[in-house]
C-alpha cells in the first residue's frame, strides 16, 4: 500500500525532467557561471556556515535583549513566566524537525519523550534533593538523566518501529506517546533508605520503610520537584540543540540520514547503513525531547501527566510549529515556536481562535508548498526562493 | 578468474520463475551487455546481485567471494554499485553531497567528531570535498555541485546517479537502462561517458539496455534473457544475428 | 456471566469500531491515505443529531437523517478542499493536512458548543433484552449497534461485489492510472468513497452517543483512532479485515477495562497495534504488497 506513496519518484519524474530540460536550456550558461562561485563556497561549508551563524545569532540576540529588558524592569510578570517554556518549545521544535525535516519520518509521539525525559529528571533530582551537591551542577544531571532515558525509549521504540513506513510510523509513536502517559498515570514510585519501590495499585501497597518519600503517586504524579529551571538554563539548552542538529546536519552521518530520507533504496545501495542512521536521528531527536522535559519538569510543581502537557495534542502543537516554520528548516522551527508560542498569549483576544486559525493556516501552508500543481505553477511564474521554504529544504539551517 | 560469477540463479514471485537457471561468467574489465523484451527479467538479475532480492537458489560469486543472500549495503562494500532505471538521486541534496554519500564509507568518522568538529571532521570533510569534486569533474558536473539534484537536466541526472555509484568504489558497476529516456546526442555522449569509465578507472561494467544501437556500439558480450531465460549468449555481434534473439524482439514488436 | 456481559458490551463497541474502520479502510484503499480527520466527523454526525433533536425536538429519523446527509456532505467538501490538491504529493505532507482538518473541525465544535460536556440522549427505544433470569441484560443499544453494523458489512460488501460503482472503487484501489484509462471516473470513485466513509462514521457516532451519552468537541478523536487501529489490526484496506478488527479491538477494550485496569485499557489497545504492526504489519486480513525497485 505504501510502494508509491512514501517516495513516488516514479510518478512526477516526467513531468519534472521535462521541466528541467527546457529550463536548462533556457538559462543554462548564465546558470552555470553564476553558480561556479557560489558553489566553490558552498562546498567549503561557507554559506552553511553562515546560515547557522545566523541561527545562533538571532538566540544570543533575543537572550541578550531579554536579559537587558528584565534588569530595567520592563519585562511584565507574564512573559517572565513564559520563558522558560518559550525555550521548552523551542528545543522541541528543532529535535522534531530533525525526525520530521531531517529524517522524514512523521512522528506523532514527541510529547511521549518529553514525558519520559521529565519524570525520570524530576526522580532524579528528587533523589538528591537532600544531598549537598550545588543545584546547578545537579540539574545539569537531571538533564542528562532526562536526555538518558528519553534516548533510551527511543531506541527502544525506533528498532521496531522504523521498520514501518509512513503513516504506520506516526500512528504508531502516536500509540507510544499515548502509552507512557497511561502507564505514567498508573504508577506508584517511592524511595527509602532501601531504594527504590514500585507499584501500580497505590502509594501503601509500595511499603515504604520510616523516613520514606513517595515521588510518583499515580495520576496526581509529582510533588516537590527542585525549581531549577530559569531562563539562563533554557537558553543553554536551546544553544545545545541548536549545536547539536546543525552540526549533525552537516556531516557525514547527517549526510547519510538526508540521503535515507530522498531514497532509501539508493541510499542502502551505496553501502548506507538505513537501520543504523535512522535509529541514530530517532533516538538523538528523543533525547532532546527528554532534555526539554526535564526543562518543564523543574519549573512546574506538581508534575502529572495530562493530556495538555504530555498528550498527543502536545506532540501535534510541536508539529505545527515544525510545518509552519518549514520542515526541514531549522531556523524556522525557532521562530515559529517563538510566534507561535508569544501570540496568543500577547493577543489574548485572539486565544478562543487560536487554534482555529493555527489548523487553517497549517492546511493551508500544507497545500501551498505540497500540492504537486501548485508547485509547478510556482515554479514556472515565480521568482525562485521566494516561497522555497515549505518543501524539504534539506540543508537549511 | 572471472570477476562475476553467476551459476544457477533462479527466483520466483508467486508462481512466476521470474529468473530462471541463470548463468554469466564476467572477466574482469568487461563491458557486457544484459538485454531482452520488458519484463523478461533483467533488472530482476540487477535486484539479484545487489541483494533487494534474496534468490531461491544459486551462487553468485564476485571476485571469488560469495556473496549470495547477503544484504544490500554489505554486497555494495564487496564491490558492487548500481544505478537504477528510474533515476534514484537523493533530490534534495546538492549534487555534490550526493557524491558524498557515495563516499560515505570510504571517508569515516564518528557521528560524534561530527557534532563536536573535532579535527578529524574538518580533515575528513576536505578530502571528500576534493575527491568527489574529482569525480563531478570527470562528469562534467564539477559547475553544478552546488546546484539540488533534482534541478538537473535528465541527462545529467543519469551521469550523477553513476558519479555517486563509482564513488563508492566498486569492482562492478551495473548500469539499469542508462540510456532510456535520452535523445541520439545524447545517448552518443553517454556512450563516450561509459567507454571513459571503463579505461579510467578499470572498471566492469554490466549494463541493461533498450538501446540496441548503444549496446552494439560498446558492449563486448551480450546475454539475452526472455521470460526469464537465457536465449542466447556469447560475443555481440554474433548474438545480436540470433534467429531465436530477433524472433524474441519482433515478437514483442 | 458478568463476562458475557462484558463480552458483548465489547462487541457493540467493537460494532462502533468497525464502522468507523470501514471509512478508514476504504479511503487508505483508493486515496492511499490516512484520513485523520475521520474520527471528528463522528463527533459533527452527534452535534447535529443532539440540535436537531434534542434542541429543535424534531423526530429522531430526521435527525439521523439529517446527521447522515450533512457527514457525507462534509466529507466530500474536505476531500475536494484540502486532500484534492495534494494527490500526487508525499504522504506526510497528506497526513498533516488530515491533521489540520481535524484540528479545524474540533475547533469549529468549541467555537460554536464550547468546551462543556453535553449530555446526548439515547436514539434507541427498544427495551433491554433480559436472559438468564435476569442475570444477563442487554441494552437495546448494544442489540441495534451490533445489528446496524453487520446489516451495514453485508449491505457494503454486496454493493461493491455487485454494483457498477463498487467495482470501480475496486479498481481505482488497485490502478489509479489503468482505471482512468478504463475510462473509470477516478475523482468522482474517490469523492464517493468519502462520501460512503463520512455516512458511516455519522451512524457509528449516533450509536457509541447512544451508548456513552457524553458529547464535547474531542468525542470522536479516541474512538478514530483506536479505529484506525482496528483498520491496521484487521489489515488496512480489507473491508472483512476492519469488521473482524473493530471487533476484536472492542472485546480487548471492554475485557481490558473489566479485568485488568479501566486505565490502562487504551495503553492495552495501542499496545495491540504495535504488536500486530510488528508481527504482521499487514494484519489479519491484509495481503502482502512488494516495493517495486
Amino acid at each position: 500500500m505504501d510502494k508509491d506513496n512514501w517516495d513516488k519518484d516514479n510518478m512526477d519524474k516526467d513531468n519534472r525532467d521535462k521541466d528541467n530540460m527546457d529550463k536548462d536550456n533556457m538559462d543554462k550558461d548564465n546558470r552555470d557561471k553564476g553558480n561556479m562561485d557560489k558553489d566553490r563556497k558552498d562546498h567549503l561549508g561557507n554559506n552553511t556556515f553562515r546560515s547557522g551563524l545566523i541561527t545562533y545569532g538571532l538566540v544570543v540576540g533575543l537572550y541578550v535583549v531579554m536579559q537587558v529588558l528584565m534588569r530595567l524592569g520592563a519585562v511584565p510578570s507574564l512573559i517572565q513566566g513564559m520563558l522558560v517554556p518559550l525555550c521548552m518549545y523551542v528545543v522541541l521544535a528543532v529535535s522534531l524537525n530533525l525526525t520530521v525535516g531531517i529524517l522524514g519520518e512523521l512522528s506523532l509521539g514527541h510529547a511521549g519523550f518529553m514525558c519520559v525525559g521529565a519524570f525520570a529528571s524530576a526522580v532524579f533530582s528528587l533523589t538528591l534533593v537532600d544531598s549537598p551537591m550545588p543545584a546547578p551542577v545537579r540539574f545539569a544531571l537531571a538533564i542528562l538523566v532526562g536526555a538518558l532515558a528519553a534516548a533510551l525509549f527511543g531506541m527502544v521504540v525506533g528498532i521496531p518501529v522504523l521498520r514501518l513506513r509512513g503513516d504506520y510510523l506516526a500512528i504508531v509513536t502516536l500509540a507510544f506517546g499515548e502509552i507512557v502517559k497511561n502507564v505514567i498515570n498508573v504508577v506508584y514510585l517511592g524511595f527509602d533508605s532501601g531504594g527504590f519501590h514500585i507499584s501500580l495499585k497505590n502509594s501503601a501497597s509500595l511499603h515504604l520503610a520510616e523516613g520514606g518519600r513517595v515521588f510518583i503517586n499515580g495520576a496526581q504524579g509529582l510533588k516537590g520537584t527542585p525549581q531549577d529551571s530559569g531562563f539562563t538554563a533554557g537558553f543553554i539548552l536551546v544553544m545545545l540543540t541548536l549545536a547539536i542538529v546543525l552540526n549533525l546536519v552537516h556531516s557525514r552521518s547527517g549526510r547519510a540520514i538526508m540521503a535515507i530520507r530522498d531514497n532509501r533504496i539508493a541510499a542502502e545501495s551505496i553501502g548506507i547503513n538505513v537501520t543504523k542512521y535512522k535509529l541514530m536521528a530517532f533516538t538523538i531527536s528523543a533525547a532532546l525531547a527528554g532534555t526539554a522535559g526535564a526543562l518543564y519538569s523543574h519549573n512546574f510543581n506538581p508534575l502529572a501527566a495530562t493530556p495538555k502537557n504530555f498528550g498527543y495534542n502536545q506532540s501535534i502543537m510541536i508539529l505545527v510549529f515544525v510545518v509552519l516554520g518549514g520542515i526541514g528548516n531549522i531556523r524556522g522551527s525557532v521562530i515559529a515556536a517563538l510566534v507561535l508560542t508569544l501570540l496568543p498569549e500577547l493577543l489574548r483576544g485572539l486565544s478562543d481562535y487560536r487554534m482555529l486559525i493555527y489548523a487553517i493556516i497549517l492546511i493551508v501552508m500544507m497545500i501551498f508548498n505540497w500540492s504537486p500543481s501548485l508547485v509547478a505553477w510556482r515554479e514556472r511564474y515565480l521568482p525562485r526562493n521566494l516561497f522555497g521554504g515549505g518543501a524539504h529544504d534539506g540543508k537549511g539551517a | 578468474m572471472a570477476l562475476l560469477d553467476i551459476g544457477r540463479l533462479s527466483i520466483s514471485f508467486g508462481g512466476l520463475r521470474a529468473v530462471d537457471d541463470f548463468n554469466v561468467k564476467i572477466e574482469k574489465g568487461q563491458l557486457y551487455g544484459l538485454i531482452g523484451p520488458n519484463g523478461a527479467g533483467k533488472t530482476t538479475v540487477f535486484n539479484l546481485l545487489t541483494g533487494v532480492y534474496k534468490p531461491n537458489s544459486g551462487k553468485i560469486l564476485l571476485d571469488g567471494k560469495d556473496i549470495t543472500g547477503k544484504r544490500t549495503i554489505d554486497i555494495n562494500r564487496e564491490g558492487i554499485a548500481r544505478t537504477f532505471q528510474n533515476i534514484r538521486l537523493f533530490k534534495d541534496l546538492t549534487v555534490l553531497d550526493n557524491v558524498k554519500a557515495g563516499l560515505h564509507n570510504h571517508y569515516p568518522y564518528s557521528t560524534l567528531a561530527g557534532i563536536l568538529r573535532l579535527p578529524v571532521y574538518r580533515r575528513r570533510e576536505r578530502e571528500m570535498d576534493a575527491r568527489a569534486m574529482e569525480l563531478l569533474r570527470v562528469f562534467d558536473l564539477d559547475a553544478q555541485a552546488g546546484l539540488k539534484a533534482s534541478n538537473l537536466p535528465y541527462g545529467k541526472q543519469r551521469k550523477l546517479e553513476i558519479a555517486r555509484a563509482l564513488a563508492t568504489q566498486p569492482k562492478l558497476l551495473l548500469l539499469d537502462e542508462p540510456a532510456a529516456g535520452m535523445n541520439p546526442n545524447e545517448t552518443a555522449e553517454l556512450m563516450e561517458t561509459i567507454r571513459f569509465v571503463r579505461r579510467e578507472f578499470d572498471m566492469t561494467i554490466l549494463l541493461i539496455e533498450h538501446d540496441m544501437h548503444l549496446v552494439a556500439g560498446i558492449c563486448e558480450e551480450l546475454t539475452v534473457l526472455d521470460f526469464g531465460q537465457i536465449i542466447a549468449q556469447g560475443e555481440t555481434g554474433k548474438v545480436l544475428r540470433d534467429p531465436e534473439v530477433i524472433k524474441a524482439y519482433l515478437g514483442e514488436g | 456471566m458478568s463476562f458475557i456481559s462484558y463480552f458483548i458490551n465489547g462487541l457493540s463497541l467493537g460494532s462502533v469500531y468497525a464502522l468507523i474502520a470501514l471509512g478508514y479502510t476504504m479511503v487508505y484503499g483508493i486515496a492511499k491515505m490516512l484520513n485523520f480527520a475521520h474520527g471528528d466527523v463522528i463527533m459533527v454526525g452527534c452535534y447535529v443529531v443532539f440540535v436537531t433533536v434534542i434542541n429543535l425536538h424534531l423526530p429522531v429519523p430526521v435527525g439521523i437523517l439529517l446527521s447522515i446527509l450533512i457527514c457525507t456532505a462534509l466529507g466530500v467538501t474536505v476531500e475536494r478542499v484540502a486532500y484534492k490538491p495534494l494527490r500526487g504529493a508525499s504522504s506526510l505532507a497528506v497526513l498533516i493536512t488530515a491533521i489540520g482538518v481535524s484540528y479545524l473541525l474540533q475547533n469549529i465544535a468549541l467555537l460554536i458548543f464550547g468546551a462543556n460536556m453535553k449530555t446526548f440522549t439515547s436514539v434507541v427505544s427498544i427495551p433491554p433484552l433480559k436472559l438468564a433470569g435476569g442475570r444477563l441484560n442487554i441494552t437495546g443499544e448494544a442489540l441495534v449497534t451490533v445489528a446496524s453494523c453487520v446489516v451495514i458489512m453485508v449491505g457494503l460488501t454486496a454493493f461493491i461485489k455487485k454494483s457498477k460503482a463498487g467495482q470501480a472503487m475496486l479498481a481505482v484501489s488497485e490502478d489509479k492510472g489503468a482505471a482512468q484509462l478504463m475510462g473509470i471516473n477516478v475523482n468522482g470513485t474517490i469523492a464517493l468513497t468519502f462520501a460512503i466513509g463520512s455516512a458511516l462514521a455519522a451512524v457509528a457516532g449516533i450509536l457509541l452517543c447512544s451508548t456513552y451519552p457524553s458529547l464535547t468537541p474531542y468525542t470522536g478523536a479516541m474512538p478514530g483512532i483506536k479505529a484506525f487501529v482496528a483498520a491496521v489490526f484487521g489489515g488496512i484496506g480489507s473491508i472483512p479485515g476492519a469488521f473482524v478488527g473493530g471487533l476484536l479491538l472492542g472485546v480487548i477494550e471492554n475485557l481490558s477495562k473489566a479485568y485488568i485496569s479501566s486505565q490502562m485499557a487504551d495503553a492495552i489497545v495501542f499496545a495491540v497495534l504495535i504488536i500486530v504492526l510488528l508481527v504482521k504489519p499487514t494484519g489479519i486480513l491484509g495481503r502482502q504488497i512488494h516495493e517495486k525497485v
